[in-house]
């Protein structure tokens, strides 16, 4: 079903009385943090509550001989310094794998290091004490004598026969490696008039939330029972591992999860620091608070991205895509991360590259690389960024050799919108995409014939304008297929509870998380529509394992189109309830009722018949005047988890347009689009700045993110002078179209859309900055970021 | 250890403050650890991202490059203070209408900032709203917003309609 702006309107389900479905309603929880009210874990502080701060290894790899703690264990304020060996007693390893990742392995990890430090910023000891100034003074006195090893840092010769084994009970340094052939690609390439093959590296980045990592562990022997503030974004697989690991049943285990400073898939893993945090309160029984520090975070937060891709296309001279291959590698670090592994970045780039297009013909590797290096892990976007890059990079190339505009190079290969359910060449389902109208869309949005000729005039005028574009998919609302039937406890389904107050006001509890995003504000949002009360009437609970139903948290895009569903479904149900109490009160039938912004009606007139407050005053206080033998039921639960499709996959385009000073190799962002389908839109405010977050988030990667490492796996530029991320300054307005195709696998039809703008943004960027130095000769640029001094390299100035 | 240690006078949020601070301790860990003034947040802990910006003596400062004991006899202002006063109350609303916040740990201090740079200019253009912030590090936004909600803020405060 489309959903354009001239079409008669549709009548669905999602036509309720003032519904809110669609409409740009601001966020209900934002009040407080304009205040300076709101409560992240770092500001959480408990009675009786410690700080630990960690020791680490200055090495990327060596081996602990001896730690000496005794002048540590007497410095002002110091409660326990605890080695890796002690807490062991307290906490078990893990070892990152997941069973539909074939052949995936890794080495358990402790949650401090035992015998060897495997990465420079790796824990080697913990230091307790009243504050964390006292804590990091008294690790100073921590002396811990390391044997250096040889480091393993260079991904493409890990897996030579002579560099060292960093887990020599595995045999050899490779995590994971997939290959993948369709249809034939020696035939594709055979028939191809040209063929276009280049290398593609990807920068190690990372998150830089602005909130550090940040949790309070208390363990309370009373109740036996471990609460942990947790700046997560998955509080109930936090909850299955933090139990798993200290032995304890889950039940004895809470995570609350208030306002969290930023996330982007950084907070949804397992950390060795955070895991020790929990296991000291529980050993020392009291709370225990740990907050990463900036240096910290660098060394310790995952990195993404760190990829080598060799690269080939095949063309017709005509346009057509003839085959596909393509070479991943990448270096995770000394572990696959628990408990969504490291595999998974490698295994998205195949299921992904070449998928807006109908070229069947692919052939893929990729190998994932154990490396004395940070880990590496699950970053917003996922896979995407690379795969996206690595396909119009080398489309816009192919396009570029045989004189063929971008967007007709497009329009000659993208899936034809019409030839859905279709599936991408690494055999990836697809419900129901838009490319063609999106490129159209996009065309008109950003003037395209008129930039062109801007930039020619300007050419002219020694001022060099790049486009650059970039077709996506992007995975949203993934079922039990990402990591459930892999083994890990972590849920697809989510669930929402809708209870109907004693005042007529609705409480939603979901197991969804608010990361900042407005998750809060959509099941606000739907939940006030399909029971039908105005908004101001809803609260909304999340982030609390005692108090929501059992669910996932927010990550692949999944809060609105999986909670948001919930959410329809528990306020429909809701509504059931109440106009059955509603009926009996007012001896009606149900099915001539209805409620419309918080009162009961008559179905057809329209005409009031009971107030919500009024029914609650009843049901609760009198329900003696309800007829014998009806009891009202004025709570329900409802979950959802898609299952006709293993993902909803999404689909846009977006464009770039800059400027590139040749005399400097800096990079002016002039204007960026992106046109998104992302099936029914709940909150196009809220989607628009998911998109521009998620965009400039690409353009970081593009241009400026990268941990510098040498060749002995230190990081050279762990702090945020050296690390340059996307200021104010820097980036362009960001104009938002969208394409409405929903899902038919639930009511709402909502897909995600946290992760298009990351997915397409670098690509977009990349295909630009050679747009613009194309006719000056320069070499193609396929190494990010694009820093000044790699511009002026390929101009051959430096 | 006792010359570490200083007895300060500070008026915070318009409250006279007396205490003893370690003469290492930064204004905003003062704030937070010994005031419980958490508005103030810390993110890089060097001066970069702005998300410890308070006001002292009028002026906005990073309270990580400043320690508690060189603000003996100054006036701070923290964005519960501002807050309450109601001077930036167009400014609090135009952030929450225009989403100007997604996490809303950056959003103290980009209220502050945002507002020093409307005390001192009519109405400043996007390019040099942006600028301003240059010193606020956002990861959420992208920024657009929040440069949308000042630029409202500001010519809705200078008479003029959007």
């Amino acid at each position: 079903m489309k959903i354009t702006d001239d079409s008669p309107p549709l009548l669905s389900a999602l036509d309720r009385p003032n519904s809110y479905i669609g409409r740009s309603v601001p966020r209900p929880n934002l009040a407080r943090l304009t205040q300076g009210r709101a409560q992240f874990v770092s500001d959480v502080t408990l009675p009786r509550m410690a700080h630990v701060a960690f020791v680490r290894s200055p090495h990327a790899h060596a081996r602990i001989e001896t730690i000496a703690t005794a002048a540590a264990r007497k410095a002002p304020g110091v409660i326990a310094v605890v080695t890796g060996a002690e807490l062991a007693k307290v906490i078990t390893p893990w070892v990152g794998v997941l069973t539909h990742l074939k052949g995936i392995k890794s080495a358990p990890q402790h949650a401090i290091a035992i015998e060897r430090a495997r990465w420079q910023g790796e824990a080697v000891c913990a230091v307790v004490a009243r504050s964390r100034a006292e804590a990091e003074d008294a690790c100073e006195l921590v002396e811990v004598s390391y044997g250096p090893l040889p480091a393993v840092t260079d991904a493409e010769t890990a897996l030579d026969p002579g560099t060292p084994v960093i887990h020599p009970e595995l045999g050899d340094n490779l995590t994971f490696e997939r290959v993948h052939v369709a249809a034939d690609p020696d035939k594709g390439f055979a028939n191809a008039d040209t063929v276009v093959e280049t290398t593609f590296i990807f920068g190690r980045h990372t998150g830089v939330t602005n909130e550090p990592r940040a949790i309070v562990a208390d363990w309370n022997a009373g109740d036996e029972r471990l609460t942990v503030y947790h700046g997560t974004q998955a509080p109930h697989m936090m909850q299955n591992l933090f139990a798993k690991h200290l032995g304890l049943a889950e039940h004895q285990v809470r995570v609350v999860t208030k306002d969290v400073g930023g996330s982007f898939g950084i907070k949804v893993h397992t950390y060795a620091d955070e895991m020790a945090t929990v296991a000291l309160s529980k050993l020392l029984k009291r709370p225990i608070k740990f907050v990463a520090d900036r240096i910290e975070s660098f060394v310790t937060d995952i990195h993404a991205r760190d990829h080598r891709v060799r690269a080939k296309i095949g063309v017709k001279n005509d346009g057509t895509i003839t085959a596909w291959e393509i070479d991943d590698l990448t270096g995770i670090g000394p572990y696959s991360v628990y408990p969504r592994t490291s595999g998974i970045e490698a295994n998205q780039i195949v299921n992904l590259t070449g998928g807006p297009y109908t070229c069947p013909n692919y052939r893929a590797r990729a190998r994932v690389v154990f490396q004395n290096k940070n880990v590496m892990c699950q970053y917003r976007a996922v896979g995407h960024p690379i795969a996206t890059a690595v396909t119009e990079g080398l489309v816009e190339l192919a396009a570029a050799r045989i004189g063929m505009d971008p967007l007709e190079i497009r329009r000659r290969n993208l899936i034809p919108d019409d030839a859905h359910p279709s599936s991408g060449p690494s055999g990836i389902k697809f419900e129901a995409l838009s490319h063609h109208e999106a490129l159209a869309h996009l065309d008109a949005m950003m003037n395209y014939a008129g930039l062109r000729a801007e930039q020619k005039s300007l050419r002219a005028r020694g001022i060099h304008r790049g486009l650059g574009f970039a077709s996506f998919i992007e995975v949203t609302n993934p079922s039990a297929a990402f990591y459930g039937v892999g083994g890990a406890k972590i849920s697809a389904q989510d669930g929402v509870t809708i209870k109907l107050d004693a005042q007529g006001a609705i409480i939603c509890q979901t197991g969804v998380t608010e990361q900042g995003q407005g998750a809060e504000a959509v099941i606000a949002q739907v939940a006030a529509t399909s029971f039908g009360v105005p908004i101001e009437r809803v609260r909304v609970i999340t982030g609390d394992t005692d108090h929501t139903p059992y669910g996932g948290g927010t990550w692949a895009s999944r809060a609105a189109g999986i909670g948001g569903e919930a959410a329809w479904q528990a306020g429909k149900a809701l509504r059931t309830n109440v106009l059955a109490c509603a009926a009996s009160i007012l001896q009606a039938k149900p099915e001539q009722l209805d409620i419309r912004a918080g009162v009961v009606v008559d179905r057809d007139s329209g005409t009031e018949r009971l107030a919500l407050d009024e029914l609650a005053r009843i049901a609760y206080f009198r329900p003696d005047t309800l007829p014998p033998g009806f009891q009202a039921e004025l709570m329900a639960t409802r979950h959802y988890v898609p299952r006709a499709w293993p993902f909803a996959f999404t689909n846009g385009i977006q464009a770039s347009y800059l400027e590139v000073d040749i005399d400097s190799g800096f990079v002016t962002l002039l204007k960026h689009w992106c046109i998104e389908d992302c099936g029914t839109v709940i909150n196009p405010q809220l989607v628009d700045e998911q998109i521009r977050g998620g965009v400039v988030q690409g353009i970081g990667g593009a241009l400026f993110e990268h941990c510098i490492y040498d060749g002995r796996g230190q990081l050279l530029n762990g702090n945020m002078a050296d690390y340059l991320v996307p200021m104010a300054a820097e980036m362009p307005d960001i104009e938002v179209g969208h394409v409405v195709t929903p899902t038919a696998d639930s009511e709402l039809g909502a897909k995600g859309a946290g992760e298009a703008g990351t997915a397409g943004a670098p690509g977009a960027v990349m295909n630009a900055i050679n747009d613009a130095l194309r006719p000056l000769g320069a070499r193609p640029l396929t190494e990010m970021p694009f820093t000044p001094q790699r511009i002026l390299q390929a101009l051959g100035r430096i | 250890m006792t010359e570490r240690l200083h007895d300060i006078t500070v008026s915070v949020n318009g409250e006279e403050i007396r205490e003893r601070v370690d003469a290492r301790k930064t204004l905003v860990d003062f704030l937070r650890e010994e005031l419980g003034l958490t508005g103030s947040h810390v993110g890089c802990e060097h001066g970069v991202c702005g998300a410890c910006t308070v006001r002292v003596d009028g002026a906005v400062v990073r309270g990580c490059l400043m320690l508690a004991v060189q603000c003996d006899g100054a006036r701070i202002e923290t964005i519960e203070g501002v807050a309450d006063t109601g001077e930036i109350a167009d400014l609090q609303r135009a952030f929450v209408e225009r989403n100007a916040l997604q996490c809303g740990y950056c959003t103290p201090g980009m209220l502050l900032t945002a507002q020093e740079l409307l005390r001192n200019r009519d109405v400043p253009s996007r390019e040099q709203i942006r600028v301003h912030l240059s010193g606020n590090y956002c990861r959420c936004t992208g920024y657009q917003a929040i440069i949308d909600a000042i630029e409202a803020v500001a010519q809705a405060r200078a008479g003029q309609k959007r």
